[in-house]
């Protein structure tokens, strides 16, 4: 494998080879007819065709404080590859999973811009996972974006340099002189051009540049980042072509639902097997031990059938005798009280402490106290969790709507008691992620049942095990009191943070207060606590985490300090924002958090809303702002409320600073999105637990935003600074809870301190 | 073993009377772009057409599908103005994850079949039964008033 590191070029049967090589396995798909399921392979496989493969990392390529896949890129990762093909298709494998941010198409269009390739001619493809050739392949925390800028570059630019290579020593012409352009090279002085595709194969004995040597495009040289594009798998999606995890089917294949305690912890001690089995379509029913973590495989019931429908039928039958003994007894109505209760008294012990809170208080011109709250949510995207898994030949193949396969791997290995290696997983599309998907306990649940299966099994959850067995967002509390200085000033922040622990030691997972509040809220007093109450749910990240709800908090306490000082709220944030504290500041260089970014944008977003504008009785514009996910965002929205509190929503206005924007449709897609999601939660979105168990159990008792209620005008504006491009996931979802809070005491003078709206008598009109 | 039409092919399919359309489309005939979303009537994921009208088919037994005719996303760019639907939504790049847009283009082209000019309290209605959890709604009613002006 000595040369996988070099770049060079090979056809696509080659490279399906080594990636196997690589990993030692056979995979069944490379065997089997796969008949429509061709999506699975590495495209084009057997057909002529060059690919190029490249490794492109290392602590040497990490430009401008961009991270580098640091794990991998020293174990000669591979981050990415181009095969072009003879007749000047560009294939270019996408190595993370698209779950909906649009990766897939940012990842080509980065690519194809530094090749000068034409995007009409561009295929893209689906890589599988292979940490050992791509390196990381994960799709969380806004990450991929600025993690594969400059890789994704120099693998454009190093085909490129290798293709003008390969045609100055045909035309024996100095390279200098050669320009590229819609992949078509062309030595002006002599009239000669050529395709991509012509020269290919002639560019794969080219030697590989050194990604160092390589001379990336300025901005103003760009032509194709920046633009509008579709996505790549748009027309397969409005045609409804195979794409997603739940897609698959596979010759022989048996369908199976694992059915685990609804309070969880709970252990399985017996189960109707005789009556399930005899169930029509049922082929087998089983129970599993799992391995006691949440996160790989709990204790449950699998049933095989012939079909979904004969599963989910069975299941509805299905009558299991819990141990609770080790079993969830969480209340989420308990936890409310014993938050209020805790919140009468500061901790004696401070997690943050900058000057002296006490004494501000004391000299302060005004002092505010409040207390907010917001409850647990579940993630429930549309695309129920599943995964195909084949047991073969020693090898777990799978098929898994996965934003974190490489991690799954060696989780998925320890359930199969099988090494990593001997996991062999195909990324496929994602129905949605929300941070879901970053957890694989489904992926490993299903390579549990198919040890015990003598075929290929599609797991399918259904909703309602999707409802009951998330890792939601955490709830939490935050008692606030601040000071106002007799300049109109924040001059003190003091916050008891009330949030949950798993272990007794830490915060549970998405419990802990953000750094990036800690950046943002730039009280030159300030302390901040917390408590911390048992938890036997599990948590997880979620849309935006920590941030999409804290900032809701924060923010809205921010507009009530505003209001305090007599100051325009505007000039208070700038003013809070840009206050010297340097305990605040980042101690992580590669931190990009910028009070002049964050000025800028709320700048903007409150000339674009019309800030200061005279509005009818009754309507209210109100603003709020975030760093999050290395994103800069303002948000505000123009609303009237009636004396029934239905909300009209007239507009909102995202002004967001992310660096360059790659997909400008996909940007505004996700801005447009995220403040949507964002509007949907704050209003209706709830998870109550009782008896550790989760009462609300499909969509119904979760109202989504839908189409009556969606907002006419969301404009996304971009301040596109010189910075790095950073992701565009989650950034745009924080601000905007707190921004209509703002705006509903805007129009009706009150405050909404609890989520979601719809306990407070909210809701939106039509 | 019955026989059911879609997509304009016919085709025999040995299972009980009592299975949803849904999942005889999905499990045994590989029409996979329907989607499972809720099994409750509650997402629209699985909306296909019924002798012309939109259904949840996540609902509807293949027992009382009957001689009527269905068709699915995958035939559905087959029609008028389901290919006008179709390029509508690429034209506004309205996906996102796209798990709800078979059964979104599904409700927007019965909408436009049965309503060639709808406005916005129109499409409200018509879309109301369709979640999208990415929150593409305001593309969805660009692209349907997009399609719509095409259709004219
Ligand atoms: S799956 Fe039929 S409406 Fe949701
Ligand atoms: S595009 Fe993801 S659910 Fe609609």
């Amino acid at each position: 494998m000595a040369d996988t590191q070099s770049s060079f070029a090979r056809s696509d049967a080659y490279l399906s080879a080594l990636i196997r090589e690589v990993r030692s396995v056979p995979t069944a798909s490379a065997t089997v007819t796969m008949g429509r399921r061709t999506f699975f392979k590495l495209a084009g496989a057997g057909a002529a065709g060059l690919v190029l493969g490249f490794h492109l990392g290392g602590a040497a390529f990490a430009a401008d404080g961009a991270n580098v896949d640091t794990v991998d890129s020293k174990d000669q990762a591979m981050n990415a590859f181009i095969r072009i093909a003879p007749d000047n298709t560009i294939t270019i494998y996408s190595k993370c999973p698209e779950i909906g941010q649009g990766i897939k198409t940012s990842f080509g269009v980065i690519i194809a811009d530094e090749l000068d390739a034409d995007w009409n001619h561009v295929v893209m493809e689906q890589a599988d996972i292979n940490p050992k050739v791509y390196g990381s392949q994960g799709a969380g925390g806004s990450t991929s974006i600025p993690h594969a800028w400059d890789q994704l570059r120099q693998a454009g630019a190093g085909a490129k340099v290798m293709l003008i290579a390969a045609a100055a020593g045909q035309w024996a012409v100095d390279s200098s002189q050669i320009t590229a352009r819609d992949s078509i090279l062309t030595h002006a002085a002599s009239g000669r051009s050529a395709t991509y595709g012509s020269l290919a194969a002639a560019a794969a004995k080219m030697p590989v540049p050194d990604p160092r040597d390589l001379k990336l495009k300025t901005r103003t040289e760009y032509r194709l980042i920046g633009k509008r594009y579709r996505g790549v798998d748009d027309p397969k999606v409005v045609s409804g072509q195979q794409l997603f995890g739940i897609d698959v089917q596979l010759p022989g294949m048996v369908y199976a639902t694992y059915t685990k305690c609804p309070a969880a912890g709970g252990k399985v001690k017996s189960f109707n097997v005789d009556e399930i089995k005899a169930q029509r379509g049922v082929l087998d029913a089983f129970a599993v031990d799992g391995t006691g973590m949440m996160v790989e495989v709990m204790p449950g019931v699998a049933i095989i059938a012939r079909d979904t429908w004969s599963a989910f039928q069975a299941k509805n039958k299905l009558q299991v005798d819990w141990d609770l003994s080790k079993a969830s007894t969480d209340s989420t109505s308990q936890f409310s009280v014993q938050a209020s209760k805790l919140a009468t008294s500061f901790p004696q012990k401070a997690d943050d402490k900058v000057g002296d809170v006490d004494k501000s208080f004391a000299n302060a011109a005004k002092t505010v106290e409040a207390y907010y709250e917001y409850p647990f949510a579940a993630h429930v995207p549309l695309e129920p969790m599943n995964t195909t898994a084949y047991w073969h030949d020693g090898v777990m193949e799978m098929w898994v709507p996965t934003q974190q396969p490489d991690r799954g791997l060696p989780l998925i290995g320890k359930v199969a008691g099988i090494a990593p290696e001997k996991v062999v997983m195909h990324q496929t599309r994602v129905g949605g992620g929300f941070g879901r998907r970053l957890v694989n306990d489904y992926a490993c649940e299903a390579a549990a049942i198919a040890q015990k299966v003598n075929a290929p099994v599609k797991l399918q959850w259904t909703r309602e095990d999707d409802f009951a067995h998330d890792f939601y967002r955490p709830a939490g509390y935050h008692q606030f009191k601040g000071a106002i200085d007799k300049n109109g000033r924040l001059d003190a922040w003091r916050e008891h943070f009330i949030t949950f622990t798993a272990d007794g030691k830490k915060e549970a997972s998405g419990a802990n207060l953000t750094d990036n509040l800690r950046y943002s809220i730039k009280a030159p007093n300030l302390r901040r606590a917390k408590t911390m109450l048992p938890l036997r749910i599990p948590t997880g990240a979620w849309r935006a985490p920590g941030d999409n709800a804290q900032v809701f908090a924060a923010q809205s306490f921010m507009h009530e300090l505003s209001l305090a000082s007599g100051r325009d709220h505007v000039e208070f944030l700038i003013d809070a924002v840009n206050r010297d504290v340097p305990e605040l500041a980042p101690k992580d260089k590669s931190v990009n958090f910028s009070p002049k970014r964050a000025t800028d944008v709320i700048r903007m977003c409150a000339e674009k809303a019309g800030w200061g504008k005279t509005l009818p009785k009754r309507s209210g514009l109100g603003l709020a702002w975030c760093y999050s996910h290395a994103g800069h965002v303002a948000q505000a929205i123009e609303l009237s409320v009636d004396t029934n509190k239905q909300i009209k929503i007239g507009r909102i206005v995202v002004v967001l600073d992310v660096g360059p924007i790659i997909d400008m449709a996909g940007s505004e897609a996700q801005a447009q999105g995220a403040s949507t999601d964002a509007l949907s939660t704050a209003m209706g979105l709830k998870i109550n637990i009782e008896n550790g168990r989760i009462q609300e159990q499909n969509y119904n008792a979760y109202p989504i935003l839908r189409m009556p209620f969606a907002p006419m005008t969301i404009d996304a504006y971009f301040i596109q600074s010189d910075n790095p491009p950073t992701g565009m996931g989650e950034p745009a979802f924080p601000a905007l809870a707190p921004a209509l809070g703002n705006s509903i005491f805007a129009a009706t003078g009150e405050r909404v301190r609890r989520l979601p709206l719809r306990d407070l008598g909210y809701a939106l009109a039509v | 073993m019955l026989t059911l039409t879609i997509n304009g092919l016919s085709h025999d399919v040995d299972v009980p009377e009592d299975m949803p359309l849904l999942w005889v489309l999905r499990d045994h005939l590989n029409l996979v772009g329907t989607k499972y979303g809720c099994g409750i009537a509650q997402c629209g994921v699985c909306t296909v057409h019924v002798g012309g009208k939109p259904v949840r088919s996540c609902q509807l037994t293949i027992g009382d599908v009957g001689t009527r005719a269905v068709v699915t996303i995958e035939g559905i760019g087959s029609t008028p103005n389901g290919a006008k639907v179709q390029q509508a939504w690429m034209e506004a790049a309205v996906p996102q994850c796209g798990y709800c847009q078979a059964g979104q283009i599904m409700s927007a082209t019965a909408l436009l079949d049965s309503n060639p000019q709808p406005d916005d309290s129109d499409i409200d209605a018509a879309m109301a039964g369709n979640i999208c959890r990415c929150g593409t709604y305001i593309r969805i009613r660009r692209a349907i008033k997009n399609a719509a002006a095409k259709s004219a």
